[in-house]
């Protein structure tokens, strides 16, 4: 076995690991019913230990990884997006060690499993890096950040309990409406997971030339039927189905197709649910969330920020100016991925003055931290694949 | 606004809440609230004082958190809508009317609004920059405004506070204690690292006081950044030019007086796929190929003291460096980048002169297309002149070609061919792979024979003598955040009354549940009262009134 497929075998491990200490941790709460916290106590350390466990076999992916392609795996979308499922545990065994909060495991161990089945959707060869990511900054730079951004998502998932118990499931309000809207955005992420997986392992491919928005000939192999067709497209896989609509030059069609596949098996997926369960979403974890200590699950959320924040600013501003600045001649260019660095620094900022200065603690302070989940991963997802620019993985 | 007298005789500022001296409540809002508001130690915040001039209002305005925050939240804003489609300078189109129609022609109806908005420059629009102004104004104002009656209060502190003070605090305490508690919590949070002061039957213990400043510190921080960001716009502090060097050519660079660059190579790599780099192969191939390297070898000079700018032969070579991403090549505050290049561009080309009907030929003779020699001579006494040179041709206006760029792209040549047997000489247009004769058929032509070419190197030079300030300005808003977020300040007040029970208060700005660790530890030792989280109380008792409400 070569040390590239050792890698990919600790992260299946990390991988099931993570699964089996998810369904521990909501056994642990489910089970402390009465309220007793003894037995939530000790299937909450077995689930630790479990986390823990994968953790280690998930480190031993990462360095292997390193050792395999000689760079720090941090260097494509698939790295990067596995890194940050790995830094969310890592977060959590920071939190945990601190709280002792199962219910915390509970949540955010199946995010962080959703976000690797996620990653694992993008090309997962060792890739060589271009010249601008031939430094030492690239490790610096982008572990600091991708740590940064697992902690403050820790606060999203205190958050997220938080809602989940407050928000009133029984009458139609606003707050309902977008906690359930968040639930299904996660559903709609494992819709693409599913779709995805499918047609790969179906090896589904359809190849099609076209004409970019700058008027060049260029290429594009489809690995979902082709829904929407690109600007003056041409197929050329021949039982390929016939893209049903055509697009503007503007529009990537390919990756608009991925996303119209994924929402449609997500929606789908989503209602399943609903009919089995006959229950919304967040109505079926809110009576898990009776024993939650709201006034933890708040401070968590802002202990999380307090560590995540500083390093965010660290990493993803002054060691990303300072590396721009040698790469790129200027340490600051208002790229789209800077933006929406600085966009996640004021963001945090914002929240920072608001609870200190303003007073907003408990539900507001719990929808800022999923406000602020929701950005980073606008700028893991939609800023690499939709926006291009410099940083653009895709 | 007069000065506020407190009952113990203290003379207060206006806009005082609670006594400087002794802690009592000023206000009526103050006195009949169970807990007092510690957040600026009750002092006079210039901004919740005066509201009467205009400078007061404007003074008011900016020092408000809510202000603040919304400053923040539209550049945040803003700062997003600049992302919807690229800027300016990410698009493949240079010169305002053609940046212009690129929006529209790409994005159609939404580019065009776009455009018309100044989205595509917006980090450079008028209003974006006032924006970041008022935020740096709104940091100065709302800091001083906090921060300087803060600083007034916690300098002057007295030991001894009034009760009403105390039992306000949210942990208050009272009740007997030993005989030598006193004595025992003064050296137990001398242990704890506390300061510790006395006066009379009273004890003062503080800790971490300078975390309070952390705020403030940051906010320098912030400042100083976004000073030096301004500065850059003065003359001189900044250079940013672009110097297209050709393999083998010398130039002087461009805003660094004196200094000459000499590019001996450039050379662009990708990876092969094979050997060290086989573990790769599977991603070369997906994405067809993958650059290893971009590389200027350059040598750098400087000109002689005194020599005359531009003399050649006066330069002293400073150092021989590659450039490469990530290695740019420093010099007296200067870096010269490898940002772009332009492969295989035409360096001369050579012909030789024929005569058409016998296919006899000159020997060769060859072009410098970037310094072209005027005139020719064979050595059979023919010349070729050359009237005209167009070195990007790009069609004829009015009869006379013309060149689209002073770059070697196209080259056309308008020449003279002299020969013994055409002495009146044959006028010729000769562009790559074709020939035009104007006057007629000629006897002669000149044939192409080969081509040279060469790499041009695409480097910026760049000069950023804000950067010092910059980082000053990072470090030091690091500092705070770490001193404002990972220290808090405690402070415990205890006093032996004369029937010898004690009173105790504790407060901190943050993380109560470490003030109460140490609190733990204090009186355990010193076998003080037990003391009550009145926060904790009130909280209690308000869940248990809704709860009845129910
Ligand atoms: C991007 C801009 C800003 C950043 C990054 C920033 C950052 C911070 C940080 C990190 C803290 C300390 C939080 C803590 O210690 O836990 C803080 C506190 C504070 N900031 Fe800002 N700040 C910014 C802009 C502003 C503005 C515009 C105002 C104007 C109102 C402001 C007013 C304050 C106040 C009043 C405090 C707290 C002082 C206290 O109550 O103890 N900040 N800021």
């Amino acid at each position: 076995m070569s040390l590239a497929d050792i890698s990919a075998n600790l992260l299946y491990i990390a991988f099931i690991a993570y699964l089996i200490a998810s369904f521990v941790f909501g056994g642990a709460v489910k089970g402390n019913k009465e309220g007793s916290f003894a037995s939530e106590k000790r299937w909450g350390n077995v689930a630790f230990t479990i986390t823990i466990i994968g953790f280690i076999a998930n480190l031993g992916y990462f360095f292997t990884r390193w050792a395999a392609a000689g760079h720090p795996p941090l260097s494509n979308m698939f790295e990067f997006t596995t890194a940050f499922g790995m830094t969310l545990v890592g977060g959590f065994i920071i939190l945990y060690s601190l709280y002792r909060t199962p219910v915390l495991g509970m949540f955010v161990l199946p995010i962080a499993l959703l976000i690797i089945a996620y990653a694992s959707m993008f090309p997962r060869e060792l890739s060589p890096l271009i010249p601008a990511l031939q430094t030492n900054w690239l490790a610096i730079h982008v572990s600091t950040v991708v740590i940064a951004e697992g902690i403050l998502a820790i606060s999203a998932g205190a958050g997220l309990i938080y809602l989940l118990k407050v928000v009133d499931q029984t009458k139609k309000s606003k707050q309902r409406f977008w906690l359930e809207s968040l639930m299904y955005s996660l559903v709609l992420v494992l819709g693409f997971v599913i779709i995805s997986s499918f047609f790969t392992l179906t090896n589904y491919e359809a190849d099609f030339t076209y004409v970019d928005q700058d008027g060049r000939d260029s290429s594009i192999t489809y690995e979902m039927p082709p829904i929407f067709g690109m600007n003056e497209y041409v197929a050329l896989t021949e039982e390929a189905m016939t893209p049903l609509v055509s697009t503007p030059a503007v529009v990537h069609a390919g990756k608009l197709t991925t996303v119209t596949w994924s929402v449609l098996i997500g929606t789908i997926l989503y209602w399943l649910i609903r009919l089995v369960s006959r229950r919304r979403i967040s109505q079926i974890f809110q009576p898990m969330l009776k024993n939650v200590n709201l006034q933890l699950m708040d401070e968590i959320n802002y202990r999380a920020i307090i560590i995540g924040f500083p390093l965010f600013t660290l990493g993803g501003l002054i060691f990303a100016m300072i590396w721009a600045q040698i790469a790129w001649s200027r340490f600051w260019g208002w790229d789209p991925k800077e933006v929406w660095a600085l966009i996640t620094f004021l963001f945090y900022a914002a929240y920072l003055h608001l609870r200190l200065g303003k007073g907003w603690q408990g539900e507001k302070s719990a929808w800022l931290a999923v406000i602020g989940f929701a950005i980073i991963m606008f700028n893991l997802i939609v800023v690499n694949l939709i926006i291009a620019g410099l940083h653009s993985y895709a | 606004m007069e000065k506020m007298q407190c009952q113990c005789g203290h003379e207060n500022p206006p806009g005082t809440i609670l006594c400087e001296s002794c802690g009592r409540s000023l206000t009526e809002k103050e006195q009949n609230s169970k807990l007092v508001d510690m957040r600026y130690e009750g002092t006079a915040r210039r901004s919740q004082t005066y509201n009467k001039s205009i400078i007061d209002k404007i003074w008011n305005f900016f020092s408000s958190v809510k202000v603040g925050v919304s400053i923040i939240v539209v550049l945040l804003v803003a700062s997003a809508i600049g992302t919807i489609l690229p800027q300016h300078m990410y698009v493949p189109a240079t010169g305002e009317a053609a940046i212009r129609d690129y929006y529209a022609d790409v994005y159609g109806v939404v580019g065009q609004i776009y455009h018309f908005l100044g989205f595509h420059d917006l980090y450079s629009s008028f209003w974006f920059i006032i924006l970041v102004g008022m935020l740096a104004i709104s940091l100065i104002i709302a800091s001083l405004d906090r921060f300087v009656p803060l600083h007034r209060s916690l300098k002057n502190q007295r030991v001894l506070r009034h009760y009403s003070f105390m039992n306000k605090q949210r942990i208050f305490a009272e009740g007997e204690g030993a005989e030598d508690s006193f004595q025992k919590a003064e050296s137990k949070l001398k242990e704890l690292k506390y300061k510790v002061s006395t006066d009379k039957n009273g004890l003062l213990a503080e800790k971490g006081r300078f975390s309070r400043w952390g705020p403030y510190v940051n906010h320098i921080g912030l400042i100083i950044f976004l000073f030096g960001v301004m500065l850059r716009m003065m003359p001189g502090f900044y250079v940013d030019e672009t110097l297209w060097i050709r393999e083998g050519e010398t130039r002087s660079i461009p805003d660094a007086p004196g200094y000459y660059l000499e590019s001996e190579s450039f050379a662009l790599e990708t990876y092969t796929g094979e050997e060290e780099e086989a573990r790769f192969g599977d991603a070369i191939e997906r994405v067809g190929s993958v650059v290893k390297n971009y590389q200027t070898d350059v040598v750098l000079y400087q000109s002689q003291e005194g020599s005359l700018p531009g003399s050649a032969d006066e330069k002293e070579v400073l150092t021989e460096y590659p450039i490469r991403v990530n290695q740019p090549l420093k010099f007296d505050g200067y870096a010269l980048y490898q940002m772009d290049y332009k492969l295989n561009e035409l360096k001369s080309m050579t012909f030789v002169l024929t005569n058409k009907a016998s296919q006899e030929a000159s020997e060769e003779f060859t072009i410098d297309l970037i310094n072209p020699a005027d005139f020719y001579e064979l050595e059979d006494g023919s010349t070729v002149e050359l009237l005209g040179y167009y070195p990007d041709f790009d069609g004829f206006e009015n009869g006379e070609p013309r060149t689209a760029t002073p770059l070697p792209n196209n080259p056309g040549f308008l020449v003279e061919m002299v020969t013994p047997e055409t002495p009146e000489g044959e006028t010729s247009f000769i562009i790559i792979q074709e020939t035009i004769e104007p006057f007629g058929e000629n006897q002669y032509e000149l044939k192409f024979q080969s081509a040279e070419t060469r790499h041009v190197s695409g480097l910026t030079v760049r000069k950023d003598r804000t950067l010092p300030i910059l980082g000053l300005g990072g470090l030091i808003f690091m500092i705070g955040v770490a001193q404002g977020m990972y220290f808090n300040h405690r402070r415990f007040w205890i006093q032996q009354k004369a029937d010898g029970t004690f009173i105790l208060a504790g407060h901190t700005n943050k993380n109560w549940y470490g003030l109460k660790k140490d609190l733990d530890e204090v009186s355990s030792f010193a076998s003080l009262p037990a003391y009550t989280d009145q926060q904790e109380e009130i909280e209690k008792q308000e869940k248990k009134e809704g709860d009845e409400v129910k």
